[in-house]
């Protein structure tokens, strides 16, 4: 019996949570989220553990209801319809593989429950598994198979129901590096093909850069930035996002003027003129500037003057091939990397040694301002 | 040294082998020799290749044999009707209360068995309350519980349940709720998902749980003792009369090996049928 919500909705959204809350006794898990999932798009809830990604997938899966707020799927609001009645399939960490059943029969599960007919159900389990690569093992237990080929079978066996959302909790989680790699292209190939809504849950940053049209950065219960990989690595919105996706060299600071010609003074030393966005004067916020657009220099050389700058000691230098890698402290103990391709020889032996006293400066273009957030790792 | 390496796993063998050797291969041919004897207490016994024991035996006593293996059956259904709802109930529902719930199950077993056979005998007994308030509302024959089939197999299921929780419960509790949900997430419903992934899933506690009950229960005749009449006379009762009050030792002995090798039998079958992919976890049952 298939009772999935059949109705289609006038937006082009795939998932659509409005406002959504959800309270374990006193403690919020997911705290008033807002989210719209692009139809067929590959979208991932990234954060650290206990940001609340999971407990978000679950009330679009409908294993946890909501406390308030809605979940659309597709344009109809699925409030209160238990899990057997959405239109979504889960693919778990664990896998949760039927141990009783063969591979086949795990991927039949579902069809069977909709009704399919016997040898509809056989067929298209089958050509399931092939895609997968896992027709041969069809009739193994999952207990036979190693642990990527279950985490196969579990994606085939969700991905058979054709669903209109498919749901994946950190489903790369339990495997080993290359293992996970292999499997990061493969579901990306997998989601293209077959053209369904991917919600993608996973701490891992690399994963998600990765994989993943849209982003959504999650943090206590609260979504800081959604926008696509490069946005998410280049304009992090706020410092948390910037910790979390890896960036380095985030300086204290706070605005003094907001806008396209902003000024933000830095706790570690002047106010410099960039860009401030959706910030206002008084904000605290984090000034960014990647390691490899640093420019390094002796205090008395004049170079870079005129330029935005802070003051630093050099701390250690690091020769890794093509760069170099310096590491600069900011008075406040603020750490700084600064990254200096290695060009040619003379210039690389005149870099500062430990404990020498430079000025770090930057173009005013290559500054970003961030809202300040916690940085929880 | 290789030598002694290869000599411990026998060397740990040793002292089951041992126990089993004294205890029961022993006991076990002596009790076969001896319902091959004939003769009587005064005379003694003599060894003479009596089968017809067996037949004279099996044509007497065929009615208890037959109720032995009713009475336990009977016992052993009611017992995983109660105990499957019960342990489910601990497990899923107990919270923190599991551990003093399933204490509860376990502490009647700090009386001695018999002991509370008798006390129930006494629960059970014409004039009290509880058989008197069942009669007036129609639910004994002849205003009475005791001596009656319903007591035996009441006092059976009484006495074997905890064998059948603990088994159920342990299955029950190492049931990975993720299943459960993944089965709910494939469009099962609650009771779908009860039929196509707990229950299979809890078989091995379900196997174990009716072989725990039923062995002893089909032997017992401490129930029928005690709270049957001699119309519920099981086969348990027949081998102790006749060795403690008849002494007729061979018939005993034939008794005893015949009830053994019949719930043997039924075990075999059980397990071929009910319980090998539970308890091999294999594929040697198809779904």
């Amino acid at each position: 019996m298939a009772a999935k919500t059949e109705k289609p909705g006038g937006s082009s959204n795939s998932v659509h949570l409005r406002a959504v809350t959800k309270k374990f006794d006193e403690f919020v898990a997911v705290d008033d989220l807002s989210l719209e999932i692009p139809g067929g798009n590959f979208f991932t809830l990234l954060g650290p553990s206990g940001c609340g990604k999971t407990t978000t997938l679950r009330m679009i899966a409908g294993f946890e209801q909501p406390t308030t707020g809605e979940v659309l799927i597709e344009g109809s609001n699925v409030a209160g319809l238990p899990a057997h009645q959405r239109p979504t399939n889960t693919v778990f960490q664990s896998y949760a593989l039927f141990p009783h059943l063969t591979v086949l029969e795990n991927v039949e599960f579902g069809l069977k429950r909709s009704g399919v007919k016997k040898d509809e159900s056989r067929s298209r389990a089958t050509e399931e598994l092939e895609r997968v690569g896992l027709a041969s093992e069809s009739s193994k237990k999952p207990a036979q198979l190693s642990g990527g080929q279950q985490q196969r079978v579990a994606l085939a066996r969700a991905l058979v129901n054709r669903p209109k959302v498919l749901l994946l909790d950190e489903p790369l989680g339990a495997l080993d590096l290359k293992l996970r790699k292999g499997l990061q292209i493969e579901l990306k190939r997998i989601q293209q093909e077959v053209g369904i809504t991917f919600v993608y849950v996973t701490h891992d940053q690399e994963e998600a850069l990765t994989m993943s049209d849209q982003i959504a950065v999650m943090n206590v219960g609260r979504v800081e930035q959604v926008a696509d990989p490069e946005t998410v690595y280049d304009r992090p919105a706020t410092s948390f996002v910037a910790g979390f996706i890896g960036v380095s060299n985030l300086m204290p600071a706070q605005v003094v003027k907001a806008g396209d010609g902003g000024e933000v003074k830095l706790e570690a030393g002047p106010a410099v003129v960039g860009s401030v966005e959706g910030l206002a004067p008084g904000d605290s916020c984090h000034a960014i500037v990647r390691p490899e657009k640093l420019l390094i220099n002796d205090r008395a050389s004049g170079i870079g003057d005129g330029l935005p700058s802070v003051d630093g000691v050099v701390e250690s230098s690091l020769y890794l091939g093509t760069a170099t890698q310096i590491l600069v402290r900011l008075p406040g103990e603020v750490p700084m990397t600064v990254l200096v391709p290695n060009v040619n020889e003379r210039e690389r032996d005149a870099l500062p040694e430990a404990g020498a006293e430079v000025k770090l400066a930057w173009d005013p273009e290559n500054m970003h301002v961030v809202r300040d957030t916690t940085i929880v790792k | 040294m290789s030598g002694g390496r290869r000599a411990l796993p026998y060397l740990l063998l040793f002292p089951g082998l041992l126990w089993l050797v004294v205890f029961f291969v022993i006991p076990l041919v002596y009790m076969g020799e001896l319902s091959l004897r004939t003769g009587s207490l005064t005379e003694g016994f003599f060894f003479n290749w009596q089968f017809s024991n067996y037949s004279d035996v099996l044509s007497d006593y065929s009615q208890q044999f037959l109720r032995s293996f009713i009475y336990a059956g009977v016992a052993t259904l009611l017992a995983l009707l109660i105990a499957y709802p019960l342990s489910y109930a601990i497990s899923f529902r107990g919270g923190k209360y599991r551990n003093l719930l399933l204490f509860l199950v376990v502490a009647p077993f700090f009386t001695t068995y018999l002991i509370r056979t008798i006390a129930w005998q006494t629960i059970l007994t014409d004039q009290s309350p509880l058989v008197e308030f069942l009669a007036s509302i129609g639910l004994t024959s002849n205003g009475r519980i005791l001596d009656t089939p319903a007591s035996v197999i009441a006092g059976l299921t009484y006495n074997f349940l905890p064998f059948m929780i603990l088994p159920l419960y342990t299955s029950i509790d190492t049931l990975d709720r993720r299943l459960i949900e993944a089965a709910k997430d494939l469009y099962a419903s609650s009771k779908t998902a009860f039929l196509k992934v707990t229950l299979p899933l809890t078989a091995p506690g379900i196997v174990a749980g009716t072989l725990l009950t039923f062995i002893p229960a089909s032997g017992d005749y401490v129930n029928a003792y005690f709270l049957g009449g001699r119309n519920q006379a099981m086969i348990g009762n027949v081998i102790q009369s006749n060795y403690l009050v008849t002494s007729n030792y061979p018939a005993a002995a034939a008794l005893a090996f015949i009830l053994m090798l019949i719930i043997l039998l039924l075990v075999v079958i059980y397990i071929r049928f009910a319980g090998s992919e539970a308890l091999m976890g294999d594929e040697a049952s198809t779904t």
